[in-house]
């Protein structure tokens, strides 16, 4: 026996592999016990509860006019586009990024020019592809901070992204993509169901 | 009393410590103004700490009470109004004393070695500073509050990949709600709070270990009396600098009381028109931009306008703006100088923190406007200036003429 407690400065292999064994062991279960912390930030069940369609009378939207209701906490946009506004999405064209909305930003049923189901009514989600804001609806034709050029469309004030009047994105602007045109459907001709493609589906 | 502290001094360090981090710290005998804005941070630290816990007394982090109750806090609360307005003054003031605090380090080279992990602490607390504005701002659910945490939150969805699943676990929702209020009150009162303080606490630990830099940017501690072992340039931090320092505190109590009580909003800079209308989740301001303080950031994010190499513009708005914050803390491996002190550097230094300092101001002041074609024009060559003085740092500060160092520091 020696005469007294010491720990040699040379692990031994046998002590080498017990340290990096406890060490496993130790982040393991470190990671484990984070585990039910870092879930609990997940979206709750309540808050995934919270999605259900929204039904919009569209009888009184007369050309020209917007309408905001709100469908999962976001803002969804219905406007009633003039002809004449819908004479202004064959000659913005070649100034957007994607005018034949190539992305997925919305349903099979809304890939086309007007972006929409009925040639006049467009339905999208009023919030900027760039950073969450909501543009404001500029309908007037070249106003002095937007330049001559302008046909009418969205503006976002965060960050100054352009939109047409069908929500498809101009050239150049911090915003990627077009703004999302979210599943909907027509009851009748005036009820409008945003959120689901038939009565009853979610 | 002696014996008291006798007592104590057995069973704690009281007197050892005393004497190691005031009455026998030794600082260089040349500080100017510069170094006011160290302690002055640490008074708005504590500030905000005791106006904050009143706060919180009143505060309801729920989306549907929590304007009403900043409202309450202001009309029907005795002295609500003072303490709200000590802490709102306090967060812009903190960044005041924290940018002044940095341009010091950045003038007199307080980042070169050996203080590289000082600088890099501080960098961190910066960091937490930050996202305790964020997250503070968040909390009287105004029209800014909202619009604001909506664009720096959509941020993480520009991650690729895994960004949409991050912004759900940001926000505990699809969306921006009540959850993300309630989680970002308890981030900004509990979480970021105590990683600060912890902070600053290894900030001092490690800037008592090397000592402080000085305007001459050269060692007191290579240079110590024979006999005593004390550096020759030295003072005790107790009580020449603690007595210096009340005299900056005099000062800036009464410009922070000048803005208390006479200009609290200061015209929309420190508390935005638009915060004073209740959140509308429908509809963004007309004129959104952040606070003063995250304004060059915030120019930078927006300047970007064009997709490069595979990613979009978005994301590289993001990545950049994050860049030009996290660049800092390169800065101790950047520069290549011979000399720490912008006293005895040569005019390519000055030439080029001269032109940080214009981009950092001009960025700013675009960050407050709307974007306008031009705007976003000057905001692009001002980025690229602010990001030419730390890249092409390495090359410049090693040809520069440098003058030689003194051996003593200047009275």
């Amino acid at each position: 026996m020696a005469d007294s407690f010491s720990i040699p400065d040379e692990m031994s292999g046998r002590r080498k592999f017990l340290v990096a064994v406890t060490s496993v062991a130790g982040g393991i279960a470190g990671v484990a016990i984070a585990t039910p912390f870092m879930l609990s930030m997940m979206p709750s069940e309540r808050a995934k509860a919270a999605g259900a369609p929204v039904e919009v009378d569209i009888s009184k939207l007369e050309p020209g006019m917007l309408l905001m209701v709100e469908w999962r906490g976001k803002v969804v946009w219905v406007l009633n586009r003039t002809p004449e506004m819908l004479d202004t999405l064959v000659k913005v064209e070649e100034e957007l990024a994607d005018p034949n909305s190539e992305k997925p930003q919305q349903p099979e049923y809304a890939q086309n020019r007007t972006r929409s189901i009925k040639p006049e009514i467009l339905v999208t989600e009023g919030v900027c592809t760039h950073l969450g804001c909501s543009p404001v609806f500029r309908k007037e034709i070249a106003p002095a901070d937007l330049g001559p050029d302008w046909l009418g469309g969205f503006f976002c004030p965060c960050h100054g992204s352009k939109f047409d009047l069908a929500g498809r994105v101009y050239k150049s602007v911090p915003a990627p993509t077009n703004m999302v045109v979210p599943p909907h459907v027509y009851l009748s001709d005036s009820r409008l169901l945003i959120g689901a493609t038939s009565e009853g589906s979610v | 009393m002696n014996k008291i502290i006798e007592w104590i001094d057995k069973r704690f360090p009281l007197t050892s410590n005393w004497k190691a981090h005031l009455s026998e710290y030794y600082a260089p005998k040349n500080f100017n103004f510069w170094y006011f804005f160290g302690s002055l941070a640490l008074l708005v630290l504590v500030n905000q700490i005791l106006t904050g816990i009143f706060l919180t007394m009143n505060y309801k982090p729920d989306a549907g009470m929590a304007f009403a109750s900043v409202e309450y806090i202001m009309r029907d609360v005795d002295y609500g109004w003072l303490i709200r307005y000590m802490h709102s003054t306090g967060a812009s003031m903190f960044f005041v004393v924290v940018y002044l605090h940095m341009f010091r380090g950045m003038m007199y080279g307080s980042y070169q070695k050996p203080r590289e992990l000082l600088w890099l602490v501080g960098m961190a607390i910066f960091l937490v500073l930050m996202s305790l504005a964020f997250t503070g701002y968040i909390l009287p659910w105004g029209q800014m509050s909202y619009w604001g945490a909506q664009v720096i939150v959509s941020m993480f969805g520009a991650i690729p990949t895994i960004g949409e699943s991050l912004q759900q676990w940001v926000l505990g929702d699809f969306t921006l709600s009540d959850v993300a209020l309630n989680r970002f009150f308890a981030y900004h009162v509990v979480t970021l709070p105590l990683i600060m303080l912890v902070l600053v606490f290894a900030h001092i630990l490690a800037l008592h270990e090397v000592g402080s830099n000085n305007p001459d940017g050269i060692e007191i501690k290579a240079n110590k009396n024979p006999k005593t072992g004390i550096p020759v340039d030295g003072i005790p931090f107790h009580p020449y600098y603690s007595v210096k320092d009340i005299v900056g505190v005099v000062v800036f109590l009464m410009v922070f009381c000048g803005i208390v009580f006479f200009a609290p909003e200061m015209g929309g800079y420190f508390l935005e028109y638009n915060n004073f209308i209740p959140a509308n989740t429908l509809q963004t301001p007309d004129h959104i931009a952040p606070v003063w303080y995250f304004t060059p950031y915030y120019s930078m994010l927006r300047a970007v306008t064009v997709n490069f190499l595979w990613v979009d513009a978005k994301l590289w708005g993001v990545i950049l703006m994050a860049a030009s914050v996290v660049i800092f803390a390169f800065l101790p491996w950047l520069d290549r100088s011979p000399v720490k002190s912008i006293r005895y550097k040569g005019k390519y230094f000055k030439t080029a923190l001269t032109l940080f300092v214009i981009s950092f101001f001009v960025l700013g002041w675009l960050g407050t406007k709307s974007p306008t074609p031009l705007y976003t024009l000057l905001a692009q060559i001002f980025t690229v200036i602010y990001f030419a003085f730390f890249i092409l740092m390495p090359w410049y500060s090693k040809i520069d003429k440098t003058k030689p160092e003194p051996k003593r520091v200047k009275e």
